[in-house]
């Protein structure tokens, strides 16, 4: 594949790094002539292109019309909405991506129709979120489109469902329990399947029902 | 009719200056010290902020506003707040300085008004020379084909 980046601050040489290990063509765009040169040093010079990557004829030279995807990631969200934009509107690039610094302007992102956006601020602060606020129960994944989440909750002394089985609990709407870890042994989970006290209990549920299996199992 | 306009440089100021005569201007601009380009007697509101920052953005008003102007040096900050603008609020008349003319170019075929002030300069003093007679913005404010890139 062929992927640029736009923005040589250390995120994107390091996603640079990344992508070039997994043996994809990468361009890393920097305006900056020092910044550049640097980035040569490390990464190769046929990986770096000096110029502003918000020009249309910079992006001509280097290659938006080919790129399989288009990835802004400086420090600058509007310079980082303007490159996604243009990368779409101009040059049809299949997929872009941007770093948004301020969360709250990843809606207007994704209006403008950009397919992914990652915040650093976001991602911190729903981690500290889910350590402060959701104790035992961690949500380690979001299945993106379904608003579908898998949550572990570790079964506690205090639990009302201890002894019961799985068949006899009425769970949220399209909620699946998946698996339990017991003791450091995986369980498959079936209707006769009993809950004891510090079982691990993997599930599938709506991300808006993940309060109620939550208040069930607790 | 409310007018918001985003970034106090010269533009920014002459734009107010005329407008604030006969509507009700907000001025958004991020440093304190620019307040001074609009002399003593104006009678403009001005937020202190960022244009591409909706608190910022609502505290000046664009609920309400008729009609928004984005005139900072910076294409980009322009345009994204034009879009903020556009999108999340609807503004009726929203009108961009876009420095690049292959930029201003893009976002015009997307269907916003950029400004380009190099190419109305230019096309304004060609004119000048010439001695024709100034004609309507629109035929200033095109790319020259020498300057299209794609």
């Amino acid at each position: 594949m062929y992927l640029i980046l736009v923005g040589g601050g250390n995120v994107g040489m390091q996603l640079a790094k990344k992508l070039i290990g997994r043996g994809h063509e990468v361009l890393l765009m920097e305006k900056d002539g020092k910044q550049a040169t640097r980035l040569a040093t490390i990464l190769g010079e046929e990986s770096v292109f000096v110029g502003d990557g918000c020009e249309v004829a910079t992006q001509k030279e280097a290659g938006f019309n080919r790129a399989d995807a288009v990835v802004a990631v400086t420090g600058e969200d509007e310079d980082n909405l303007v490159v996604c934009q243009m990368a779409k509107v101009v040059w049809n690039v299949q997929r872009v991506l941007a770093r948004v610094n301020d969360p709250s302007h990843e809606e207007i992102f994704k209006k403008i129709g950009v397919d992914q956006t990652v915040s650093a601020t976001s991602l911190i602060f729903s981690l500290l979120d889910q350590q402060i606020t959701m104790d035992e129960f961690i949500q380690v994944g979001a299945l993106a489109k379904g608003n579908i989440e898998i949550v572990e909750l570790i079964l506690s002394g205090r639990s009302p469902v201890l002894g019961m089985a799985v068949r006899d609990l009425t769970l949220p709407p399209k909620t699946n329990i998946i698996y339990i870890l017991r003791k450091e042994q995986g369980l498959l989970v079936s209707g006769d399947t009993t809950f004891e006290e510090g079982d691990t209990i993997l599930a599938l549920v709506p991300s808006d029902q993940a309060d109620a299996l939550r208040g069930m199992l607790h | 009719m409310n007018i918001l306009i985003f970034g106090l440089g010269r533009t920014g100021a002459a734009l107010a200056l005329q407008l604030s005569r006969q509507h009700s201007v907000t001025i958004i601009e991020q440093n304190p010290d620019a307040v001074r380009r609009l002399g003593a007697k104006h009678t403009c509101n001005v937020v202190i902020g960022s244009g591409i920052d909706e608190d910022t953005l609502v505290r000046a008003g664009i609920a309400t506003a008729d009609a928004f102007f984005a005139v900072t040096r910076g294409d980009n900050t322009n345009l994204m707040a034009a879009q903020v603008a556009q999108i999340n609020y609807k503004v009726k008349h929203i009108c961009v300085r876009v420095a690049d003319p292959n930029r201003a170019q893009a976002y015009r075929n997307l269907g916003m008004t950029c400004i380009t002030p190099a190419l109305i300069i230019a096309g304004m003093m060609r004119d000048w020379l010439t001695d024709t007679p100034y004609e309507q913005i629109d035929s200033y404010n095109v790319l020259p084909a020498e300057m299209e890139v794609i």
